[in-house]
């Protein structure tokens, strides 16, 4: 929090927007701490919630009209529709509890530290450069990305690294809008209808591969590469 | 002419009207891809209509100015140039000249059930043909790959016709890979002559001022790449396995014409685009021509395949080419243009007498496999009596690959010879005694490839039918016969009137060494044909025919009038034997013996001998290439192993593989940091 404690007084918008950010960041850390898949789920909706109240306060505070238009779509789409498809998939794939880890959590969350502090390293000259008001939280975006790959990377099953690869583009979106006041609309539009997409097509997939393979632990598809060595 | 001093456009025009025409002739194939009356009565020969338009176009465009033109296709910004001028008319003409040969042939020759549909058939032999005028046509380097590359493919369509048989498959892929590496090899040899200023266009390639060692490397690069095409040893080994694959006007066309568009390249890249050639250069090419034409004799002549044998004859003869190329290099390096454009000469008059003899073996060769379905020279024989027609055109054309006189190609042998001899003119002492031992590797090429042709024409038409079916095997149609004919024609005029095809190729010769030969010839008369001096060496076709047909006259009357009044008939001797087989005649492998013999080191010979008390001795023998095990196959097996350590990344765990992406992105971060 170097930048942050650089700066003399802040004003209302940058504290509540550091606010966010720090939520965002806490809620990345529970996400990687979480084994429950249910769990998961609602701490993905709270974070979509947060991002689209970032998103309103940055509105607010900059007067780009637009910014309503992607809380609203974040929050349609974040909080509510993909929370919901994921719901229903582990309800119809039976796989609502506990999920093992590859790595065990205390470990996980000490290499979550490094990344944070690697991330905000690293994002220390970009955001000396940048004018934007929420420039102190670059930092907090990129350790998101990176603390929702490393959870794709250690977990076991299919339906956390979904999450994990929705998390990371929560962890974009976030970076977008303090970094530039958020991606042009086209973007942002077609950027949450991929992600829709990819969650269907994700969906359906899991059931073939729980057909194929009876399960959805991803050391069954370990098989699926060539032979003889 | 006057015509043409109107409009020099004229002929550029025609060869694109008939690369369209093709391209529609091809299309209109695929409309009825299964009517093989409609796709070989009519397409074909519409197709050969066009191929005599663009040889004739061709054959003004070699005497007048070049032309350009700028064609709107292409990427956005990036349009096609084209330009026309003695020496991509002379290689269209190539194109034409043998294009229509073919297509005559393949009026007569496609059947019902063999291979693909007769339309795609069709469509992929004309593309074949535009994209080979294109590569022609082509005045900047990416029209040039993009003709070079459908040229590629369309072949390698046209070789893989039969792709059911597994051998087929295999000796497509390997064309196919080789096709590709000389490939990569061009396209770098572009981007080291762009030198990172200016466009594509051969004349900003022109134009570029490359140092040395540059200009040294685009010019190996183009030696590799072209030579991948043409078949220069060590890159040689698709030919043998294509030719034979392919259906037999496609063989000629790949052997006739294709070969050409790599020398009509690598002559284009040398001589035009890069700076006045260094002496070296020349020394590789020539000692690789000359090491292929040997190589390539020696192994046509162990052969028992009638079409691999030809393809082996078809390496050393752009062996042969090869080596003309590099003299004309090392000649033109120490501004020798007499002996330059005399060399030039010798290797263009080669490429169009090769295109010419070698496309007319190879329909024979097809006509003999489709009236007897046997490839294999042990299977054949007596067919003089069924074919005579094939028999016949074919031996003009054994001839001329033989290089007897007055047959075309003694003309281009006796012309590179005399090119080899004056070297001693060099100012290099080394070259000065090198290069005469180089004209011995071409005589001793040139002999063993009359032996070949011994061989071939002996073993295939002559003795006695090796085979039962033999005997009912049918001389080819009026179609097919046509387009023999054509091609014999050729041999024997090119043979006989040498100096007007040298007026032709002073053209060519002339912007490229600043020479003619035109001089020289028009100095004498049209009977006698010296290239440098007529007290050195000259050459008189027309009165060496008459003198070889008054002597066969003499002799057939002596003969018939003085021997035969006092013949005796009698049993003839039957040298003990009293009964005769035809298993009892010199065999493709027996022929072939000595030089298994005295080359043996050169072979890779795997003998099989019959226990000496076997009551079913076999014998069998096969001649492999050292090169295929010494070279590719390390290479195949080195890549392989690569493969294996690459593969040892691939364990199945997409956790893994997350890790391995997010520790790139880490690594990333941390460097752009």
């Amino acid at each position: 929090m170097s930048t942050l404690s650089a700066l003399p007084a802040m004003p209302m918008s940058v504290q509540l927007i550091n606010l966010m950010a720090s939520l965002m960041l806490l809620i990345a850390f529970a996400m990687l701490a979480q084994r429950r898949i249910r769990s998961l789920i609602y701490l993905f909706a709270w974070q979509g919630a947060v991002l689209a109240v970032n998103c309103l306060i940055v509105a607010w505070y900059t007067g780009h009209g637009e910014l309503y238009l992607s809380a609203f779509f974040t929050v349609l789409l974040k909080v509510i529709a993909l929370p919901l498809v994921l719901h229903y998939l582990i309800r119809k794939l039976d796989i609502q509890w506990d999920v093992e880890t590859l790595i065990n959590i205390p470990t996980t969350m000490l290499a979550g530290i490094v990344l944070v502090v690697f991330a905000f390293n690293l994002a220390l000259p970009i955001s000396q450069l940048a004018g934007t008001i929420t420039r102190g939280t670059l930092g907090i975006a990129i350790a998101v990305v990176l603390l929702a790959f490393l959870m794709m990377i250690t977990r076991r099953k299919a339906v956390p690294q979904v999450i994990g690869f929705l998390a990371m583009e929560n962890g974009l979106f976030f970076a977008a809008t303090s970094a530039t006041y958020g991606m042009p609309m086209v973007v942002e539009l077609g950027i949450l209808l991929d992600v829709l997409m990819g969650v269907l097509i994700l969906g359906i997939f899991f059931f073939h591969v729980r057909e194929a393979f009876d399960s959805l632990d991803l050391k069954h598809m370990e098989k699926l590469k060539e032979s003889g060595e | 002419m006057y015509l043409l001093d109107a409009a020099p456009a004229v002929p550029l025009d025609l060869i694109l009207g008939v690369v369209l025409f093709w391209l529609l002739i091809g299309v209109a194939g695929v409309l009825r891809p299964r009517s093989l009356r409609f796709v070989s009565r009519l397409l074909f020969p519409l197709g050969a209509v066009g191929s005599v338009v663009l040889m004739l176009a061709a054959l003004l465009a070699v005497r007048v100015p070049p032309v350009v033109a700028v064609l709107p296709l292409g990427l956005p910004d990036l349009p096609f140039h084209l330009r026309l001028d003695a020496l991509s008319a002379f290689f269209v003409m190539l194109v034409g000249a043998v294009a229509l040969g073919v297509s005559l042939f393949s009026v007569g020759y496609f059947r019902r059930g063999e291979g693909a549909l007769p339309g795609l058939l069709c469509l992929q032999y004309h593309v074949f043909l535009s994209s080979m005028v294109m590569v022609m046509l082509a005045d900047d380097a990416y029209l040039f790959m993009v003709a070079w590359e459908t040229m590629a493919l369309s072949s390698y369509f046209l070789v893989t016709t039969s792709h059911r048989i597994a051998e087929i498959r295999r000796a497509g892929f390997l064309y196919l890979l080789i096709a590709h590496i000389g490939a990569i090899a061009i396209l770098l040899c572009f981007g080291v002559m762009h030198g990172g200023g200016g466009d594509y266009t051969f004349d900003a390639l022109r134009a570029s001022e490359l140092p040395v060692f540059w200009a040294s490397t685009a010019f190996l690069l183009a030696l590799f790449g072209f030579g991948a095409k043409a078949g220069l040893l060590p890159l040689h080994v698709w030919l043998p396995e294509a030719h034979p694959a392919a259906p037999s006007p496609v063989s000629a066309l790949m052997s006739g014409v294709m070969l050409k568009t790599a020398i009509y390249g690598f002559l284009r890249i040398t001589f035009d685009l890069l700076p006045t050639p260094l002496w070296w250069w020349g020394v590789v090419t020539l000692v690789l021509g000359l090491m292929t034409a040997l190589f390539g004799v020696m192994f046509a002549a162990v052969q028992s395949d009638m079409k691999r044998l030809l393809a082996y004859s078809s390496i050393e003869n752009i062996g042969i080419i090869f080596a003309g190329a590099g003299l004309a290099i090392i000649f033109h390096a120490y501004s020798n243009p007499h002996l330059a454009a005399l060399a030039l000469v010798a290797t263009l008059y080669h490429c169009l007498n090769h295109a010419f003899f070698k496309s007319l073996l190879f329909l024979g060769t097809g006509s003999v496999l489709h009236s007897t379905h046997e490839r294999n020279l042990g299977k054949l024989g007596g067919l003089i009596r069924n074919m005579p027609w094939v028999a016949g055109l074919s031996l003009i054309g054994a001839l001329a690959i033989a290089g007897l006189p007055p047959l075309n190609g003694f003309v281009s042998e006796w012309l590179l010879l005399q090119a080899f001899l004056f070297s001693p003119g060099l100012p290099n002492p080394y070259l000065n005694m090198l290069v005469p031992l180089g004209s011995a590797a071409l005589v001793l090429a040139a002999a063993l490839s009359g032996y070949v042709m011994v061989k071939f024409y002996g073993v295939i038409f002559l003795g006695r039918p090796r085979e039962e079916k033999l005997n009912e095997a049918r001389d080819a149609g009026i179609w097919e016969r046509l387009g023999l004919a054509w091609f014999a024609l050729g041999c024997i005029v090119f043979g006989l009137f040498p100096m007007a095809v040298i007026l032709l190729l002073d053209h060519v010769s002339l912007p490229l060494v600043n020479f003619t030969l035109s001089a020289a010839v028009s100095g004498n008369s049209w009977l006698l044909f010296a290239p440098v001096a007529a007290e050195r060496a000259s050459y008189g076709p027309l009165l060496l025919l008459l003198g070889i047909t008054g002597t066969l006259l003499v002799t057939f009357v002596a003969v018939r009038v003085f021997y035969h009044g006092r013949t005796r008939r009698g049993a003839a001797w039957d040298c003990g034997y009293p009964e005769q087989t035809s298993r009892m005649q010199d065999t493709a492998e027996g022929f072939g013996q000595p030089i298994t013999q005295i080359f043996e080191p050169f072979f890779r010979v795997r003998r099989q001998m019959p226990d000496p008390f076997s009551s079913e001795p076999v014998y069998a023998k096969t001649n492999e290439d050292h090169l295929w095990y010494w070279l590719y196959l390390p290479i195949a097996r080195a890549n392989e192993r690569i493969a294996s350590w690459i593969g040892l990344l691939q364990h199945g765990r997409i956790h893994l593989y997350l890790l391995y992406s997010f520790v790139t992105l880490l690594a990333l971060l941390l460097f752009m940091h």
